[in-house]
């Protein structure tokens, strides 16, 4: 397939790691170090690509991946959740949503349990399909589950738009649109979290462009490349990490260019924009609460804003107990180094988010890295210490 | 003259005997209440289509065991319920697949599929026009794989309270003597073969439910394996057999290897994939290794015999397509692991519940 298996070429992965390899050792030997590097991939999608390729495994010992909190269903909080919940089972809401949060636990109940049990909740590709559903359905009323980063931003800002040009009043916005800016910086003024650098967001940036990451470089001096999802993407954004470590240089890269404008777009941003506006502070599970990193309709939308309409009881509720999310997402802990990884906590009975969808980092090592595990066994030591 | 003699008692009992005709252009409920409309429906629509062999006299069909039996020595016995949606879709429709699913999970016991039974339970309204297509279906796809349907059951219940047609079939099946194929019967250098592409049946189902807006028409690859495998049979000592149907390769891979305590390891570009699949998948973040198929088995050999067991997989019509996908070993036991290619293995684990698209 054209744009997919010349990016999944395993000879050209080979020369990489083989680059990789070399590079990370000069390094290692000229700094005189011996902890070992650490990057974060900021995207689930990375995440996912990683593990679906088993790339942690071609790696040197002396790079670990921390996985970062990209996964927009990983940090949705028990109490946006019941919230949905609330929302989902009103007499006449059809509710709409990605199929990833499906399974995402509220405090009593999923999404998934509360359509078993009668709520009338629905798959939906788009937040256009839920538009769709609204025209078809004028009796009812159809909310739409807004979930996701700038990825997922303008098409539900330009959807809300047309449901404005159409003069649509039976569609509502649930919004848990997230940034990822602000959360990255939430990571960096961690004091317990060493990074060595980033592989940043390929599809977030793609609408933001690279300038929104200057400050990782200048306050912070992380080199930070924005990388793509396929398995030589990841490969070759860790080549540049380290030739930016190796030359003593620190700035933001673009790898992902058959997609990435420097300067996003337009477009896309003007949407989000003219709807949408910073909330003061938005909850994230694991994460507590982070400010200006969420996103809600602005006044002239209000109508579309199921918040206000539904009166969500909006409580923040604590994660369970046993859950360690927080630290995986923070990367503070490998998810096999939670005390309920792959017994009480497994993709069939997740109690965290980060075991639910596949581009969370624990049910990406609970599906696909096991024997990773089983194989390194000396990461776990390094990574508790 | 006696009463029945009368030339009008005459009339009437023969036009009592004829065969009914259903005059509805919908199923009604009256098609369910064991009267006069229920009897038309099953003259006109079972017997009519599926012929003589529906045994209508009797509320079960007889057979003599000595008959049935042949050279074989072991009944095999299984029953499985058709519900999908949509009732017709590219490469097939429910009645099709009604017959197919159950002569393959009597085929891949090693046994000969002889008689099915068919249940059938139709919510009002449905259009007797699509309900004759189906049991049409039904009977080309018996006459396909050599089994009759003997016996059967029909309900109708109100609107709502079925999707248009749900279809359980029984099947009975024989063993001949010898052949034994079992997971147990898995060694740790077995070589595991399936008859070709991943995931045909699933792409078809979701693409032709229309929510997705992709405009494609994979087929489904329902199709009935009783002949391959005793193709196969004939050639080939098959440790274990299995038919790869909901939860696709993964799933059935996993089973064995869980069941006989083998590891496996799957080579990921030795899948075969057809093209429109893996872009269709790509598209929507599944993978076909957990996508269903309802034309496919996987078989376990002894490594000496694969060559051989390709060689007959490809000889027969639904099995051109047929490759080597995994390697059986003695460790990890019952893990399947997956060799990317870039020199790193992953796991290979069943899907949890079902395969929900990413958001981005």
């Amino acid at each position: 397939m054209k744009y997919v298996d010349e990016f999944r070429d395993p000879a050209v992965g080979r020369k990489l790691t083989e680059q990789i390899a070399r590079l990370t050792d000069d390094y290692m030997k000229r700094e005189k170090r011996t902890r070992p590097l650490k990057l974060m991939e900021v995207c689930g999608g990375h995440t996912h690509a990683i593990f679906k390729f088993g790339l942690d495994e071609v790696l040197p010992d002396a790079i670990e991946l921390v996985h970062g909190p990209g996964c927009p269903v990983c940090v949705l909080p028990v109490g946006r959740v019941d919230d949905a919940l609330h929302i989902a089972t009103q007499p006449d809401v059809i509710f709409t949503t990605f199929g990833d949060a499906l399974r995402v636990p509220g405090s009593k109940m999923s999404l998934l349990q509360a359509k078993a049990q009668g709520a009338d909740i629905r798959t939906v590709y788009s937040p256009v399909d839920a538009l769709a559903i609204a025209r078809e359905n004028p009796e009812r009323e159809v909310v739409f589950f807004g979930l996701g980063f700038e990825t997922t931003v303008p098409s539900t800002a330009l959807t809300v738009k047309q449901a404005q040009a159409e003069g649509i009043d039976n569609f509502f916005l649930f919004s848990n649109h997230i940034t990822i800016v602000p959360t990255i910086k939430a990571i960096l003024d961690s004091p317990d979290l060493q990074l060595d650098g980033f592989l940043g967001p390929g599809h977030v940036t793609m609408v933001i462009g690279m300038r929104p990451y200057q400050f990782i470089c200048d306050t912070y001096q992380k080199p930070f490349v924005v990388s793509g999802f396929e398995p030589l993407d990841v490969l070759q954004s860790i080549v540049m990490i380290l030739r930016q470590l190796d030359e003593g240089r620190c700035a933001v890269e673009n790898q992902y260019r058959r997609l990435v404008n420097d300067d996003g777009n337009p477009v896309a941003l003007r949407a989000v924009t003219d709807v949408f506006q910073l909330r003061k502070f938005f909850e994230w599970r694991g994460l507590g609460s982070i400010d200006h990193s969420g996103l809600e309709l602005k006044d002239d939308y209000a109508a579309f804003d199921a918040e206000k309409k539904y009166a969500i009881p909006a409580l923040s509720i604590a994660d369970p107990k046993a859950c360690q999310c927080g630290e995986v997402l923070k990367g503070k802990l490998k998810p096999w180094e939670c005390k309920v990884f792959g017994t009480a906590c497994t993709p069939e009975t997740p109690i965290g988010s980060c075991m639910v969808s596949s581009e969370g980092a624990c049910a990406a090592y609970y599906n696909h890295g096991r024997l990773t595990t089983l194989r390194r066994p000396t990461a776990t030591r390094e990574a508790t210490t | 003259m006696k009463d029945h003699e009368h030339p009008l008692f005459v009339r009437v009992e023969k036009w009592r005997r004829r065969a009914g005709r259903v005059r509805d252009e919908v199923v009604v409920a009256a098609h369910g209440g064991g009267g006069k409309a229920m009897r038309d429906l099953i003259d006109d629509l079972v017997v009519r289509e599926l012929g003589d062999a529906v045994q209508v006299d009797e509320d079960q069909a007889r057979f003599e065991v000595s008959k049935l039996a042949g050279g074989g020595d072991r009944l095999a016995f299984t029953t499985d319920g058709y519900v999908v949606s949509p009732i017709f879709f590219p490469g097939g429709d429910i009645g099709r697949l009604a017959v197919n699913g159950t002569v393959n999970d009597l085929a891949v016991s090693g046994a000969k599929p002889h008689y099915l039974s068919c249940g059938l339970i139709l919510e009002e309204g449905l259009p007797i026009a699509e309900l004759r297509r189906i049991m049409k279906s039904m009977a080309a796809a018996c006459a396909e794989a050599g089994v009759s349907i003997v016996t059967g059951d029909t309900k109708v219940v109100p609107r709502g309270a079925a999707d248009k047609i749900f279809i359980t079939t029984a099947g009975v099946g024989i063993i001949s003597q010898g052949v034994e194929v079992g997971a147990q019967r898995i060694r740790s250098d077995d070589v595991v073969l399936i008859n070709g592409y991943l995931g045909d049946h699933g792409a078809a189902i979701l693409a032709a439910r229309g929510e997705l807006k992709l405009e494609t028409d994979i087929p489904s690859d329902c199709a009935p394996l009783n002949g391959l495998v005793e193709a196969l049979l004939a050639e080939v000592d098959v440790h274990a057999m299995r038919d790869v149907t909901r939860g696709g390769l993964a799933a059935c891979l996993n089973e064995l290897a869980l069941s006989s305590e083998v590891g496996m390891v799957v080579d990921e570009h030795a899948l075969p994939v057809r093209r429109e699949v893996a872009g269709f998948c790509e598209i929507l973040g599944l993978d076909p290794v957990h996508l269903a198929n309802e034309g496919k088995l996987v078989i376990a050999v002894p490594a000496a015999q694969a060559d051989r067991a390709l060689k007959v997989m490809r000889a027969h019509r639904y099995g051109e397509r047929a490759a080597v996908v995994a390697h059986c070993r003695p460790e990890p036991p019952g893990v399947v692991t997956l060799n990317t290619g870039f020199g790193s293995e992953r796991i290979l684990d069943m899907l949890v519940g079902e395969q929900l698209p990413r958001i981005c």
